[in-house]
């Protein structure tokens, strides 16, 4: 591909192009649905000799990311994908990931956890692999998925993060639909995310290092103090990074994308593809004249309190969707988030909970209207109609 | 979304209604227009009811929630109906287009349609046998539709389908020469009532 052109993708395989174009060291593959088909059409470029990449099939999806974690502290550029269960399985090794500092990127196509066994997309799995130490960045759609893959490499990468980085999007509903893509030539690709020149490397004999020592309760709480610091600076990273990629390809990024929200007094907070469906209903509600409005997180890790927190200060009444549970926590984890980055603010909309689309249960333009019409009676009532705090939380689209 | 249109694809597992949605997806494309096209999963077998969709439109397209009431309906396998509501959301003048050997007008009355709606027929398998070798029915419904709806210019569509056809068959021209003239018959032979 030698230049910029419109074509046809699913979020896969605008996934796994962008995986082409990036042609990592080192990737790891295990298939699980619906992520299989990022690795299956990335071992295909492999054997057509397209990348220069050692592609290493494992067992499981624990070996996945422990081989990829052995490349990536060796040096190499290195790189996996995965899903749910696939997710879940690897567990343990996603803190070592992080608490290593090593910069992996992986594609995460949201899918919800067995049980029951279901396909279907909602956001537990990454949703629980939250405080493990990586940045998570969602995508609402194919083209955000190959962007944001080229963007990881250079966030993750970056001197002041050296983090791991998920790209999330959710599952079927963006990883096999097919949408137009406007894609960048591989030598752009190549010059924008640069060399990968390692900070240390495990086979570097002349400068030896000890990888995944012991820590007791000597210096483990100053290391693992140390690494919330890098995390936070990711956001300042993340910003410039978005930025570059705006000006030298067109499409610019943020931590999370403000859509009609400057003078809205309703507005939805969402990630990932619902967001999309929500515009939809936000230009029908401007058209007769409801001021509302939407804040789509791209970047749930770190999390952007104060910037959520400020762009959300000025709404007389927020619906969060969560697109997963907290099981008897109160409400999901982005309500949580988003709650508690607005409480020390004297002047703060009221803030409800939209749990919706638990394993894939379709998420309509008729439910996206009902919450903005529960808004709307929140905001002129100047408080939720609620009898206590549990009822805070709504959940959309199940029968009952 | 004002100017958009939303295409159902009814098929049965191997019989290539999701291909149909990715081909309908490209040649949109093609054109300069905007266009999503995926899938219903669910479990997978040869055989089983299964369905695709298409969203086509003038401007981006953001809605990502199901296709519920398709302005067409394309079923390339005429067993299905009575076991799937091939119809269900299917607007007052909306099209449903059938491969089957019977006329438009039996179709009519077994499905009840309404006097706003379009039933079209086109025997497709018939098609498919004699110009590609096989019952694969997915390209003639192709041609079917482009014919029917108007919704993309058929020169322009029928260039770009062999385009893309010559690069998936590269080893069989015969394939693709079968495609074209699939798609070509079905356009013509397709009936209304």
């Amino acid at each position: 591909m030698s230049t910029k052109e419109r074509i046809a993708l699913t979020g896969n395989e605008a996934a796994s192009l962008a995986m082409k174009q990036i042609n990592p060291d080192v990737c790891a593959a295990y298939p699980i649905t619906p992520a299989t088909e990022v690795m299956q059409i990335f071992a295909q470029y492999v054997a057509d000799g397209l990348v220069n990449t050692e592609l290493v099939t494992v067992e499981s999806e624990h070996s996945a990311m422990s081989a990829t974690i052995g490349a990536a502290a060796a040096g190499a550029r290195s790189m996996t994908a995965t899903s749910s269960q696939g997710l879940a399985l690897m567990w343990e090794m996603l803190y070592i990931a992080a608490g290593l500092r090593l910069p992996i990127v992986m594609p995460m196509v949201n899918r919800t956890l067995s049980s029951p066994i279901n396909i279907h997309c909602d956001h537990s799995d990454s949703m629980g692999a939250r405080d493990a130490g990586w940045i998570h960045i969602f995508c609402e759609n194919a083209q955000e998925v190959y962007d944001s893959a080229i963007q990881a490499i250079r966030i993750a990468e970056h001197p002041d993060v050296l983090l791991p980085a998920m790209v999330n999007y959710d599952g079927f509903i963006i990883s096999h639909a097919m949408e137009p893509v406007e894609t960048l030539a591989d030598a752009d690709v190549q010059k924008f995310i640069g060399p990968y020149k390692p900070a240390y490397q495990l086979l570097d004999v002349d400068n030896p290092i000890t990888v995944g020592a012991i820590d007791l309760t000597d210096y483990y709480f100053e290391h693992k103090r140390s690494q919330i610091e890098p995390t936070f600076h990711a956001c300042k990273v993340i910003e410039e990074i978005g930025e570059e990629f705006g000006k030298q390809f067109g499409r610019k990024y943020g931590l999370f994308e403000e859509y009609k929200l400057d003078d809205a007094e309703i507005a939805i907070v969402v990630l990932g593809s619902t967001a999309g469906t929500a515009k939809v209903v936000i230009d029908e509600l401007r058209a007769k004249g409801v001021k509302a409005g939407m804040l789509k997180i791209r970047i749930f890790r770190p999390f952007p309190h104060k910037q959520i927190a400020d762009a959300l200060s000025g709404v007389k009444a927020v619906a969060v969707m969560d697109r997963s549970e907290g099981m008897a926590s109160m409400g999901g984890p982005v309500f949580a988030e988003v709650r508690s980055a607005l409480y020390d603010y004297d002047k703060r909309p009221i803030t409800v909970d939209y749990v919706y689309g638990l394993g894939g249960r379709d998420i309509t333009l008729d439910h996206i209207r009902s919450v903005y019409g529960d808004l709307q009676r929140f905001a002129a009532e100047g408080k939720p109609v609620v009898d206590s705090i549990s009822d805070l939380v709504t959940y959309l689209g199940v029968r009952e | 979304m004002p100017n958009m249109m939303e295409i159902r694809w009814h098929g049965r597992g191997g019989q290539g209604a999701k291909t149909a949605a990715l081909l309908v997806g490209d040649a949109v494309l093609a054109q300069g227009k905007y266009m999503q096209a995926f899938p219903e999963y669910g479990p997978e077998r040869m055989g089983a009811p299964v369905q695709s969709y298409n969203r086509i439109s003038d401007s981006p397209i953001t809605l990502h929630c199901a296709v519920t009431s398709p302005s067409v309906v394309v079923v390339l396998d005429p067993t299905l109906i009575g076991a799937t509501d091939v119809t269900a959301g299917l607007p007052d003048d909306g099209v449903i287009i059938i491969n089957t050997n019977q006329p438009a007008s039996y179709f009519r009355e077994k499905l009840g349609l309404k006097n706003g709606q379009k039933v079209y027929t086109v025997d497709a398998s018939t098609i498919a046998r004699e110009t590609i070798g096989r019952d694969i029915p997915n390209t003639p419904m192709l041609g079917a539709l482009v014919g029917v709806t108007k919704m993309l210019d058929f020169d322009a569509m029928l260039e770009d389908t062999r385009h893309k056809l010559e690069k998936k068959f590269r080893s069989k021209p015969g394939v693709v020469e079968g495609n074209i003239q699939a798609i070509q018959r079905a356009a013509q032979e397709v009936n209304s009532d």
